[in-house]
């Protein structure tokens, strides 16, 4: 693979502010995919802990139906990569067991919306455990999300306000593979259930694809990242709406309006210092997500921003989101489900009339 | 079995007994809030079953609310069962869960939770980790009639047997789904036919019968132990209250009622050990003293505990909170 010129290669993602600008003077690494990078932290978790172990549906010999596991049972064996019957509560049930015996299971989820087949084990069990019993769940609980591949209304799903009223589990999407590499292994290193989506349109596109450190390291859970610095309106947003929030912030320059984004990166427990912060010096913020609108993650920001910086407002929250359907299949319905960039300049020429 | 062992059965299962004759009589009194869920009729499944368990080789059992024996059986003591329905703030669950949901994997005991069939599939990972960890354990779950009917029972079921885990499921067939008889649950006549579909070996027991119950268990825990692979047995009994000390039974007619309790399995256990000669009514006399004694002391301790200070609802979500993550307008 040749050395990458152009991108968005990110670094130093604990210091919250990133670079977004091709790093020239640095020494190359091959640029990754967001798929490579979960790959590549599954893969070295594995190798440095042996409690670690995967289970789902296809993750064995024939690698997931994404092949994020592909080559995983040829290392590691049939007894750490574990196909199982297609049984998401028995599952994820399993996992929860092995994680209180002191494993560190990872359950993968073929595509994100098969979750609901076990909210029981996720909602009743894993999430209560540690405030019941004492015991917690160190498992984390993974697979593809999101839109935009047309995979209609069971292939397509944003699934994290269903978990986000459930205190007990932690929520992560990360947008980028540095930060793909870096949550997914403090996912597994975390001592909760985390649920870990990973958002197919994302996975393998070229565009986002970025030099990550072959080093150790991890991205901590419950921080967000400021994916672009500015003074005139923030846009607090999530996974592949990240990339909408850049292309629009980039029209929004033309017209004046210097756009700061922050990428939540964890969705529960979300960041509230970072977007209270961000509220405070822009006075005007716009929650942008790919999940429907109501009952969705914007409502509760929404309610947290009034709660810790109403004084600092100068106009309304603003949700941009999918609309309140299911997710149509055929591309003319389903690019008029999704939020796209001109949705968010219209939101943001909104807001800047106050 | 020896006598020591018989006479340990039948502690088990008097003291099961009498340890919800006061529960039940602290319901009345308004002492304990909530549900109270009786085993009575029932002792013999859980006893004989979790008799068979071994906790010096890591075994674990994880009961269903109608199971106290066979938590007693396994360790955990009426004080603790007491504390717990009283929400004492040193109970096991600290006020924060009801009833037999108490758990010590130290002691070899997994609380359940009310879904049902959850925690045969939780259970499979327990065993899976025993199985990767090479350690010899044996698991125990129990699932009522009622319980077999859900997903998870049968999800789980069969992943326990794909997996060929070290598992006993304990199928308590006590007829009654709260209202709901079995035959409006399934149309087999065992829930033993469910296991064929596993391919999981399953044995029919009377489960009035201790001793019947215990030698089924034995012989599913040992092939558990050498290899074999889950066992489902089903413990036919019934159910003497209602679902829950709310519940006055109306839906069972009363002759069915009087014929199960002329099966009641104490009372047969020690006509047995008496006939058989086992036992004289000095040994059965001494058990009762030992059972009433023990309660006596127990309830002692567990009403002498304090309860929890309203903000211990705070705290413990996860493993850094010092408090829950969002914490409540005013709080």
């Amino acid at each position: 693979m040749p050395f990458r010129k152009e991108g968005r290669p990110l670094r130093a993602a604990h210091t919250g502010v990133q670079e977004l600008r091709p790093t020239n003077n640095r020494i190359h690494m091959p640029a990754i995919t967001l798929l490579e990078a979960i790959r590549q932290g599954l893969w070295e978790e594995m190798e440095r802990d042996e409690r670690v172990f995967l289970l789902g549906e296809d993750i064995g010999v024939y690698g997931g139906a994404f092949k994020v596991t592909e080559g995983f049972t040829g290392r590691f064996g049939e007894e750490r990569v574990i196909d199982t019957p297609i049984s998401e509560s028995a599952i994820v049930g399993a996992a929860c067991g092995a994680a209180m015996m002191g494993l560190r299971p990872v359950a993968e989820m073929q595509f994100i919306d098969f979750i609901s087949c076990c909210f029981d084990i996720l909602t009743n069990y894993a999430a209560t455990s540690r405030y019941r019993q004492g015991i917690g769940i160190p498992m984390v609980v993974r697979g593809p999300c999101g839109g935009g591949v047309h995979g209609g209304p069971f292939h397509s799903q944003n699934v994290e306000s269903f978990f986000l009223n459930t205190p007990g589990l932690k929520i992560v999407e990360p947008s980028t593979p540095y930060d793909a590499k870096g949550l997914i292994k403090a996912a597994i290193r975390d001592e909760d259930p985390v649920l870990f989506f990973e958002h197919k349109f994302l996975y393998r596109n070229p565009k986002i694809k970025q030099e990550v450190p072959t080093d150790d390291y991890i991205v901590p859970i419950g921080k967000a990242a400021i994916r672009r610095e500015g003074r005139d309106l923030s846009i607090i947003t999530y996974g592949a709406m990240v990339y909408t929030a850049l292309d629009a912030a980039d029209r929004l320059k033309e017209e004046g309006i210097d756009t700061e984004i922050i990428d939540l990166r964890t969705l529960l427990p979300f960041d509230r210092e970072a977007i209270l912060e961000s509220v405070k010096k822009t006075s005007k913020v716009i929650i942008l997500h790919e999940a429907t609108r109501t009952g969705g993650m914007a409502g509760e920001l929404t309610a947290v921003i009034n709660e810790g910086a109403f004084e600092y407002l100068d106009g309304p929250v603003m949700r941009v989101t999918s609309i309140d359907t299911p997710v149509p299949y055929a591309p003319p319905l389903e690019e008029f489900f999704l939020p796209q960039v001109d949705d968010v300049l219209k939101a943001a020429r909104e807001l800047a009339k106050y | 079995m020896d006598k020591r062992q018989q006479l340990d059965l039948l502690f088990f299962m008097r003291l099961t007994r009498s340890l919800e004759d006061r529960l039940d009589n602290m319901y009345k009194q308004g002492k304990i809030v909530g549900g109270l869920f009786r085993s009575l009729g029932q002792e013999a499944t859980a006893v004989g079953s979790a008799y068979a368990l071994d906790q010096k080789k890591g075994d674990i059992l994880s009961p269903l609310t109608r199971d106290l024996g066979a938590l007693l059986v396994v360790g955990a003591r009426p004080r603790e069962v007491f504390a717990n329905y009283l929400w004492r703030a040193t109970s096991l669950s600290r006020g924060r869960d009801q009833n037999l949901h108490i758990t010590d994997l130290k002691r070899g005991f997994l609380g359940t939770i009310s879904p049902l069939g959850t925690l045969i599939a939780v259970m499979n990972g327990v065993m899976l980790a025993a199985k990767m960890q090479k350690k010899k354990s044996v698991g125990m779950v129990y699932i009522g009639d009622g319980g077999t009917s859900t997903g998870a029972f049968h999800e789980a079921a069969n992943f326990a047997a794909v997996q060929n885990l070290p598992l006993v499921i304990v199928g308590e067939n006590n007829s009654y789904a709260y209202t709901t008889p079995t035959t409006k649950q399934m149309r087999i006549l065992n829930l033993a036919d469910r296991a064929k579909a596993y391919g999981m070996p399953s044995e029919i027991v009377d489960g009035n019968d201790v001793m019947a119950v215990y030698g089924s268990a034995r012989r599913a825990v040992d092939r558990a132990r050498d290899g074999g692979g889950p066992t489902f047995i089903e413990a036919k009994t019934f159910r003497m209250r209602g679902h829950a000390a709310h519940d006055n039974q109306s839906y069972v007619a009363k002759e069915v009622l009087d014929q199960w309790s002329k099966r009641d399995p104490i009372a047969q256990f020690e006509k047995a050990l008496i006939e058989q000669k086992i036992a004289v009514a000095a040994d059965i006399e001494t058990v009762t003293k030992r059972v009433d004694q023990v309660l006596d002391e127990d309830l002692a301790w567990a009403e002498s505990q304090p309860s929890p200070a309203p903000e211990d609802a705070l705290g413990g979500v996860y493993a850094d909170d010092g408090k829950p993550a969002a914490i409540g307008a005013g709080k």
